[in-house]
């Protein structure tokens, strides 16, 4: 791959090259290699306890490789100071699985709390983008006051992703965003992440089972079996593939296989 | 550089604005103080241009803050243009401008109206954590006459479990901490009743107070701390994660389940507790006695047998059972009464701990009120 960080030219914002990770005896990752490039929608599928969450923690820093390099934004996050590695992490958002909201904290001030402690800004300033980042995500000002104990499921997840987008990042990180909601709340979810990324121009990495999501919002989809990427494409690609793995998952029987594939939204 | 952001040249009834360097949330700060500057000018205008093709970078702050602008002189009757922005911010534009400005509240600290309030919720509270008292009380007693009923159905396991926990594990620190408080009743005793060649009173004062207020009441109040405190995390961490919801659907009450375990532990335990924390306090008392007061082991026993009598121990182990209760009751409703959030947790947790060493406190005052009518 071209060290400048272009490949195809189109800009790698996330560059992972022989990642390896493991617990005890056991070996999750083995020497993964995956680009990221800047602006798509990236799915990244893989079997329950495959370790699709751990090369996510992994990237963003909450789990410690055994070798390997990983770099975001061009930048090589073991080879900088402390420093250079916040002003990263303040480039990047994450939607955790079960949302992570501060549940002693109301939803403006989740919403809130890395904009205060990043920026000096107004107070109403920042009440404002409240009201302007819950109205992005499809929610009002009326749950502005509520606790996360008070949401619903779906509720949860939108203003988990209003937090994650509070400092405007170029990259979010999703973990199963779609888990967890009824196939209609998943589809608007769906569309809430499409209409974002085009909106604000994110590169959005999306760990995810939902093959509708796979099919309807991303642009491309890495696979993970037995420790390593063993695809990287469209879901053409996919759909193309031989591999054995890839055709008990995209034409399984809850594949849609065979039925029309909708169009991805234009971009 | 703050400059570069936003000029703005007034000509006549129109005021021309230019944005420029990157108007993203390192910048905010700096704009919207411009931002707000332009805003309040005082000249009487009509219209207002506001170019955009000086901008790099716009991000969701940069385009709220254009939005506001726009807004503020929409507002004022100016008719308001902007120009020369980049076609990718077009949609990020879009969607802030269709943001409904009378949503947006201003977030108000409470004034002084708040304070009362919260008096009037805490006198109010006080009714409220009354009634829920009572009512596990009398859930408890309910429950208790239905495991009596047929008493296969009581949890012998998990009661055995708990009294280890608030029981067995308790014994070393509670023995630790009496043993030291006889010891230093006795010793200041000693050396206050020396100066008028009172010495062997000590015994009777070591004597009485253990075994009638000392031993129980710093056992209940030991308890409270190392195991009420956790009765309340345990139940309320479940209350939580829907763990005691989950037990009501299967048709189980979460009462017989987990209370009534928990309390009897304590209604066992304590007592116990009690018995061994007064022997390790008189047993220190003794000690000092001996190696700071001189008065030889005989001496002291024959003094104590002299001085108290079985009634003294009786009064400390009749209170011991309803400490005991006192304490399961005020952990389990505080436990129940956890809501969603950690710092509830640890909210009803500290509730749990003060509120149970208060009634343990005003408990023994009304038992020393009764034991005195009665002449125990």
């Amino acid at each position: 791959m071209a060290p400048n960080g272009k490949a195809n030219g189109r800009e790698v914002v996330i560059e992972v090259r022989g990642v390896t990770v493991g617990f005890g005896e056991r070996r999750v990752l083995n020497e993964v290699d995956l680009d990221v490039y800047r602006g798509e929608i990236l799915g990244f599928v893989g079997g329950s306890g495959a370790g699709k969450s751990v090369l996510m923690r992994t990237i963003i820093g909450l789990l410690p490789k055994r070798a390997g390099k990983i770099k975001v934004l061009g930048v090589d996050l073991d080879a900088v100071s402390d420093e250079e590695r916040r002003t990263i992490e303040r480039r990047w958002g994450v939607l955790f699985q079960q949302g992570a909201l501060f549940s002693s904290l109301s939803v403006r001030e989740n919403l809130q709390f890395p904009v205060r402690e990043n920026l000096k800004l107004s107070q109403r300033l920042m009440d404002e983008l409240v009201v302007a980042k819950l109205e992005m995500v499809g929610l009002d000002a009326s749950v502005c006051d509520k606790f996360p104990s008070e949401l619903s499921g779906g509720m949860t997840k939108r203003v988990a992703l209003a937090r994650a987008l509070a400092l405007d990042p170029e990259i979010v990180f999703l973990d199963e965003p779609t888990s967890g909601l009824d196939p209609i709340g998943a589809g608007e979810f769906d569309n809430l992440i499409a209409t974002l990324q085009r909106t604000l121009g994110l590169t959005v990495y999306m760990v995810t089972h939902d093959l509708d999501s796979l099919h309807t919002v991303c642009d491309r989809i890495a696979v993970l079996a037995d420790g390593k990427v063993i695809a990287a494409g469209t879901m053409t690609d996919m759909l193309a593939s031989q591999h054995p793995w890839l055709r008990a998952y995209f034409h399984g029987s809850r594949s849609r296989t065979g039925t029309a594939i909708p169009a991805k939204p234009t971009v | 550089m703050s400059e570069m952001l936003l000029q703005g040249t007034a000509q006549g009834d129109e005021l021309r604005l230019s944005g420029g360097g990157a108007w993203t949330a390192q910048n905010a700060r700096a704009l919207e103080a411009l931002i707000d500057g332009e805003t309040a000018r005082r000249e009487p205008l009509k219209a207002v241009a506001i170019d955009m093709g000086a901008v790099e970078r716009l991000d969701t702050f940069g385009a709220w803050l254009l939005e506001r602008l726009v807004r503020g002189f929409t507002a004022r009757g100016c008719e308001t243009r902007v120009t020369g922005l980049k076609q990718d911010y077009r949609a990020l534009m879009d969607e802030l401008h269709a943001v409904k400005s009378e949503q947006i509240a201003a977030h108000k600290p409470g004034g002084p109206a708040a304070a009362f309030a919260a008096i009037g919720r805490a006198v109010a509270s006080i009714g409220t954590n009354a009634t829920s008292f009572l009512n596990m009380l009398g859930e408890l007693s309910v429950v208790m006459l239905r495991v009596l009923g047929r008493p296969r159905s009581f949890r012998f396991t998990s009661l055995v479990h708990q009294l280890d926990n608030v029981g067995w594990r308790a014994v070393p620190i509670i023995l630790l901490i009496t043993f030291l408080i006889g010891c230093i009743i006795a010793q200041q005793g000693i050396f206050h009743f020396r100066r008028f060649g009172a010495d062997i009173y000590v015994v009777d004062m070591v004597g009485i107070l253990v075994l009638r207020e000392l031993g129980v009441l710093i056992v209940a109040i030991m308890v409270a701390g190392r195991s009420g405190s956790a009765y309340t995390a345990e139940l309320g961490s479940m209350k939580m994660r829907e763990e005691i919801d989950a037990l009501r659907t299967m048709g189980f009450d979460p009462v017989e389940v987990l209370v009534l375990p928990r309390i009897l532990a304590l209604i066992i335990g304590v007592p116990i507790l009690t018995f061994l924390g007064s022997m390790a306090a008189l047993y220190g008392g003794g000690l000092i006695c001996w190696l700071y007061g001189g008065i030889d082991p005989e001496v002291f026993l024959q003094r104590l047998k002299e001085a108290i009598t079985l009634d003294h121990f009786k009064v400390g182990m009749i209170k011991a059972p309803f400490m005991a209760l006192i304490i399961g009751l005020v952990a389990c409703v505080e436990g129940m009464a956890v809501k969603g959030s950690a710092e509830s947790l640890g909210r009803q947790t500290t509730a749990s701990v003060v509120e149970s060493i208060f009634l343990v406190i005003v408990l023994d005052g009304f038992f020393a009120i009764f034991f005195a009518s009665v002449g125990m």
